[in-house]
């Protein structure tokens, strides 16, 4: 068998610390003693392995869910999944979430005053094609009043999951739209210490995958952790 | 290019529109060994309080040890064979239950085998990152020897051992404190 490789650990400043007091929910969800550092072990190197029949054929556009066409500003979101050293990360499953144009999710606990969207779900599946590449067709979410502090909106956002190669590449994130005017006051966004990793969580507007009289284009890179160099003792 | 991880955002309170198609509470699906178990528990806050909107990831080894990935034992992938994921959210009550097979001992640094354990990822609102934990089972000799309970502090290794259940056999109890006296062992990998 060949020797196996951990996962280094992501750059300093890229990740959140789980206790972020101005978002208020991390206060007492946030663990108080220090995390125990694993060693490399199978168990995070290793990971589910999705077969791509598990999502529906047309999972990846939100605006063809319904019996009618939803209300908004139809986008295309599409982007390239890499490890750290530029590897594409092939075949692996992308989950997203998000509210509809007016700003409400399609959740019992969204009861805010906002009409839901019968066409509308807000929900979809793709996996990333042999270079990594994944693509979705969807609305523009609106931005969502929230009760974090007074007068909280977060900006519009659509949520990222995915799964990469292994336990250890397991991500959940979301997406923001350049130029929004809510981005510099939310909280979960300015949780990330480093600028230029808060900044690679807004998409950029993409002339290459806007489609003339169809849909404006964002594009949205992601990076999971890459691995180490050494191989780790068996 | 290279580049550096994309930061982590928190789920929010609404994931499970987005998550609960891929959910999986019954993880025995194509075990071929390995003793049925099911393990239940909550999730509480640090006030003690339930919390009604998480979810667990599980990711195990079948009952010989092995993982169903390429990096481990790439001929036990594949459609209807034993695949060691689960996704199981809490109810309104913080509560979770979830059946699988025990795992066996899987190999782990050094070499050394690792006591039987799942690997569990939960991610709430709240929680800007996903926690990363581990369930260990309760009177398994091997857990004396696992290099990674070896790294917790001996007082609070209960956090990641389930209980046994008098009544049922077949049923752990593991629950997660997210903070306070109970605090429940966390990794970072």
């Amino acid at each position: 068998m060949n020797p196996l490789r951990g996962y280094r650990k992501s750059a300093p400043g890229t990740q959140p610390e789980y206790l972020h007091p101005s978002y208020v929910s991390s206060v007492k969800r946030a663990p108080t003693q220090p995390l125990i550092p694993l060693p490399d072990t199978l168990s995070e190197i290793t990971g589910p392995v999705f077969h791509s029949g598990i999502v529906a054929d047309g999972a990846f556009d939100l605006t063809r869910q319904g019996k009618g066409e939803p209300l908004g500003e139809r986008i295309i979101v599409s982007g390239q999944v890499l490890d750290e050293d530029g590897r594409p990360v092939r075949g692996s499953l992308v989950e997203i979430w998000q509210a509809n144009a007016a700003g409400r999710y399609l959740h019992k606990w969204d009861q805010h005053h906002a009409p839901l969207d019968p066409n509308f779900a807000g929900v979809g599946q793709t996996f990333t094609d042999g270079e990594g590449r994944y693509r979705f067709v969807t609305i523009r979410p609106g931005a969502y009043p929230w009760r974090n502090h007074a007068n909280a909106w977060r900006p519009q956002h659509i949520h990222f999951s995915l799964f990469g190669p292994a336990f250890a590449t397991r991500l959940v994130t979301q997406m923001y739209f350049p130029g929004d005017p809510l981005l510099e006051f939310d909280p979960i966004l300015n949780s990330v210490p480093d600028e230029s990793a808060r900044h690679s969580l807004i998409s950029k507007f993409d002339w290459t995958t806007t489609t003339p009289e169809i849909a404006l284009g964002f594009r949205f890179d992601i990076i999971v952790r890459g691995r180490n160099a050494t191989p780790m003792g068996r | 290019m290279n580049g550096r991880t994309t930061p982590s955002q928190t789920v929010g309170p609404f994931f499970s529109i987005g998550l609960s198609w891929l959910e999986r509470l019954d993880l025995t699906e194509g075990a071929t060994g390995g003793s049925r178990i099911s393990i239940r528990g909550r999730v509480l806050d640090g006030d003690g309080q339930p919390v009604p909107d998480a979810v667990l990831e599980i990711w195990q080894a079948d009952a010989n040890g092995r993982y169903a990935h390429p990096e481990d034992a790439e001929e036990l992938v594949g459609a209807g064979k034993f695949f060691g994921f689960g996704r199981v959210p809490v109810n309104d009550q913080g509560e979770f239950r979830f059946t699988t097979i025990k795992p066996g001992c899987a190999a782990g640094p050094d070499g050394t085998p690792q006591a039987p354990h799942l690997e569990i990822s939960l991610f709430m609102r709240g929680l800007l990152r996903r926690l990363i934990t581990r369930i260990y089972f309760p009177g398994e000799a091997a857990n004396e020897a696992d290099a990674v309970l070896a790294r917790v502090p001996p007082r609070r290794r209960h956090t990641l051992i389930a209980k046994a259940d008098v009544a049922d056999k077949e049923t752990l109890q593991w629950d997660i404190h997210l903070q306070g006296e109970k605090e429940t062992v966390f990794f970072e990998y």
